[in-house]
């Protein structure tokens, strides 16, 4: 049977619908449409594909499973790895991971290894009934910091082989960024819910409304008798460009737009929590949470949204998906540009007017791609005098954020760099200090889930490791 | 679930809870905040530490009726829980050095005043208070001011209790009759610690802001209570929320703490009962 060339088309939403809703953008594959494409792998022998992954998910023996309609087998497969399997089949820039290893990939398009990984999470979701194996204790307790998707992981892993995990997380839903920063049309958050649910049921423990750093300290967490502590606290405070106007109204970080409307549901009529219902936008940044907060802005009823980005549409950052369901839906491009000011309302002659200080532009220089800086990404270079102004309501700056600065004034002994990250070695996650290990968006700064959760995962195995042979002693 | 211990209505817009919140209290100090959430469906809000007892586990709360959810939580009885209670956030008012204080309160700001001039009194300081409000059904705490003031100044817009004026009138007089400040700290309406600023800058009194601005998680992430102190960005949650007040940009924070006015107010008309009643 002659291999066809292309992955099978996963059905969406037509863009001129969704981009009006909040319900998930694709549907995903029904069941034939998922043995037909695993149908499309080779079952090579290198298997390259595992080396992509950042948590090497046992990428051929799951989808084998998938030929023999064995779903719940593919799942257990998954399972071995993964803690959020229905998360990462959704969010993974597998283009750029295991997909781009794919020796189908060669000559055709790789095989659709995201696509099918959340074909089996959602099969188990829907179909699983029975209950899984609880662990036998060993009688260990850890603690880890923050719910997101490394904290997550962490917590799994560990659970799995028996220690006793309280998770601590500052806002009231665990989740993190899964629940506050990536929107629903892409993450429905019963999803989230139940990769959480399934965490609890192996015996992990869930403290919402801690703040450690505050509430509770590391050092504090030892006293109460946790043998190691995962810091897993995510990024912290959004950066701004200092460019004037930042403090006009309607000038959003998207890490704010996106709590607003992700975590308070400021998207739902009835929502107790405002949210500025622009009609034209403006996202400066090429990132996966610029194209989060575009597409969120014309849900929201914005006619025009653009997206700001200084170099062109060969560097964004973001997932190659994001940008082309963004295109579908009518995000407009404006590429090489730089903000050089916001532009605010301003009624000299009345200072009550109610539209004082609220934003009417965004004044944008034109570049042109200079030299490769030392990533080897060509640098944008200002043309001078090639100013001009977009009209816009709203502002929001996706440009990157600064790790949160509680746990490090709160911990002696824990290092940090000299941008605030916890300073790690790197095949451990082990910090500074004895007993604390750390990983995602605390260490590296803004990054992606799934380095975030493989950072959790080689984080806990080396907890693991620590806690056995200390308690060998 | 976090239970309201405690409720009692100070004056007719403004009222008290002790909130059972045991880690928060073991923690909290004069100057800091909580976050708040009244039901499951609720907003996030800031409310600042009005008082605490580590020994009951008890936060004490002080909050004006502003809002759909400051309305929600005022219907809220003695025995019911809060959904959600965290903190105790941002900084705690610096005490160091400080040995002869002035602490200026304006309104529902004396309730997160007084803790504030509470800590000073413990810790043997000279404590002058000036509190100010519209009027005299508006007064709060001020017998609990009395108990730890050397000296209490109360004022009121239209003079229907203490003195008639604005707080800055006693502070001037007071600083041009050589009291010798080692620290102003006043909290209450923006415009109203604007002038307080204004007040003891020419004289070079160190003067502490309490900034509240609008607010999601608290805890260093989303950015919105972002303000400009000394030229730079920042953030009430972490780095806050008292600032040095000859530094803050109060012009712009007051724009800022407009950004929703028109939402609140349509929040208000839907939550109050008089509004979905033809008013005769």
């Amino acid at each position: 049977m002659a291999i066809q060339p292309k992955k099978h088309i996963m059905p969406v939403q037509e863009p001129s619908v969704r981009a009006r809703n909040f319900k998930e953008v694709a549907t995903g594959y029904t069941e034939e449409l998922a043995v037909a494409e695993a149908q499309r792998c080779l079952n090579c022998k290198n298997r390259p594909c595992v080396e992509g992954c950042p948590v090497n998910i046992f990428i051929p023996e799951f989808i084998s499973k998938i030929k023999e309609k064995d779903f719940e087998g593919a799942y257990r497969t998954i399972s071995l790895s993964s803690s959020l399997p229905a998360v990462c089949g959704r969010v993974c820039p597998q283009e750029t991971q295991c997909e781009s290893k794919c020796t189908l990939g060669i000559k055709f398009e790789p095989v659709g290894i995201g696509r099918l990984e959340r074909f089996v999470a959602d099969y188990h979701n829907v179909n699983f009934q029975g209950e899984v194996e609880v662990p036998v204790s060993n009688g260990h307790k850890v603690a880890v910091i923050g719910s997101g998707p490394s904290g997550l992981t962490c917590a799994g892993d560990l659970a799995k082989k028996g220690y006793k995990v309280t998770i601590f997380e500052a806002l009231h839903l665990a989740g993190g960024v899964l629940v506050y920063g990536i929107p629903e049309f892409r993450l429905p958050k019963e999803i989230v819910k139940k990769e959480v649910e399934t965490l609890k049921k192996y015996g992990v423990d869930v403290e919402t409304n801690v703040v450690v750093g505050k509430t509770l300290t590391i050092d504090e967490l030892f006293e109460e008798g946790y043998e190691a502590v995962f810091v897993g606290s995510g990024a912290g405070l959004p950066r701004f460009m200092g460019i004037p106007g930042e403090s006009l109204k309607g000038v959003y970080s998207a890490n704010e737009f996106l709590t607003r409307a992700n975590l308070m549901k400021a998207y739902k009529e009835d929502s107790e929590t405002p949210i500025m219902r622009a009609k034209n936008v403006a996202v400066v940044g090429g990132g996966n949470v610029a194209m989060d907060a575009a597409r969120t802005a014309l849900r929201l009823g914005a006619e025009n949204v653009y997206i700001v980005y200084r170099r062109s549409m060969e560097e964004l950052p973001a997932r190659k998906e994001e940008v082309e369901h963004a295109e579908e839906e009518g995000i407009k491009f404006e590429i090489l540009r730089n903000p050089v000011e916001i532009i605010g309302y301003n009624n000299p002659n009345d200072k009550k007017d109610f539209k004082n200080g609220f934003v009417t532009g965004i004044k944008v220089r034109k570049c042109e791609l200079g030299e490769p800086d030392e990533k080897g990404r060509r640098r944008p270079v200002e043309i001078e005098g090639s100013e001009y102004v977009i009209d816009v309501d709203c502002v929001i700056m996706s440009i990157g954020t600064s790790p949160n600065p509680l746990i490090k004034n709160t911990t002696a002994g824990l290092e940090v760099n000299s941008h605030g990250g916890i300073i790690v070695e790197e095949s451990t996650g082990k910090t500074s200090k004895t007993g604390v290990y750390a990983g995602g968006d605390a260490v590296t700064g803004a990054a992606t889930v799934i380095l975030a959760m493989g950072a959790g995962k080689t984080a806990a195995k080396a907890i693991d490791e620590y806690l056995t042979e200390k308690n060998k002693k | 679930m976090f239970k309201i211990v405690s409720r009692r209505e100070l004056n007719p817009t403004v009222t008290m809870m002790d909130i059972y919140a045991p880690l928060v209290a073991k923690k909290a100090e004069a100057g800091q905040f909580i976050i708040l959430r009244v039901d499951s469906e609720g907003e996030r809000i800031p409310l600042t530490v009005a008082g605490f007892d580590r020994k009951a586990g008890t936060v004490k709360i002080i909050f004006q009726i502003v809002g759909g959810t400051t309305m929600r939580l005022n219907a809220k009885k003695e025995g019911e829980y809060l959904e959600d209670f965290v903190g105790p956030l941002g900084c705690a008012t610096k005490t160091e050095n400080i040995k002869k204080v002035c602490i200026v309160g304006g309104g529902v700001g004396c309730a997160i005043a007084l803790p504030v001039a509470q800590k000073f009194k413990e810790l043997g300081c000279v404590v002058h208070s000036i509190i100010g409000f519209r009027n005299k059904d508006l007064l709060i705490l001020e017998k609990e001011f009395k108990d730890c003031s050397d000296k209490l100044t109360i004022m009121t817009d239209d003079g229907s209790y203490g003195r008639q004026g604005v707080v800055t009138v006693p502070l001037k007089e007071a600083i041009e009759n050589g009291e010798k400040y080692d620290e102003v700290i006043t909290i209450g309406p923006l415009i109203m610690m604007k002038y307080v600023v204004a007040t003891t800058k020419p004289f070079g009194i160190h003067t502490t802001v309490s900034m509240n601005p609008i607010m999601i998680d608290g805890t260093g992430m989303c950015g919105g209570c972002r303000l400009t102190v000394a030229g730079k960005t920042k953030f009430a949650c972490v780095d806050g929320p008292d600032f040095n007040g000859f530094e803050v940009d109060f012009d712009e924070a007051m724009a800022r703490a407009s950004s929703y006015a028109e939402f609140e107010q349509r929040e208000r008309e839907h939550c109050c009962n008089l509004f979905k009643k033809e008013v005769k």
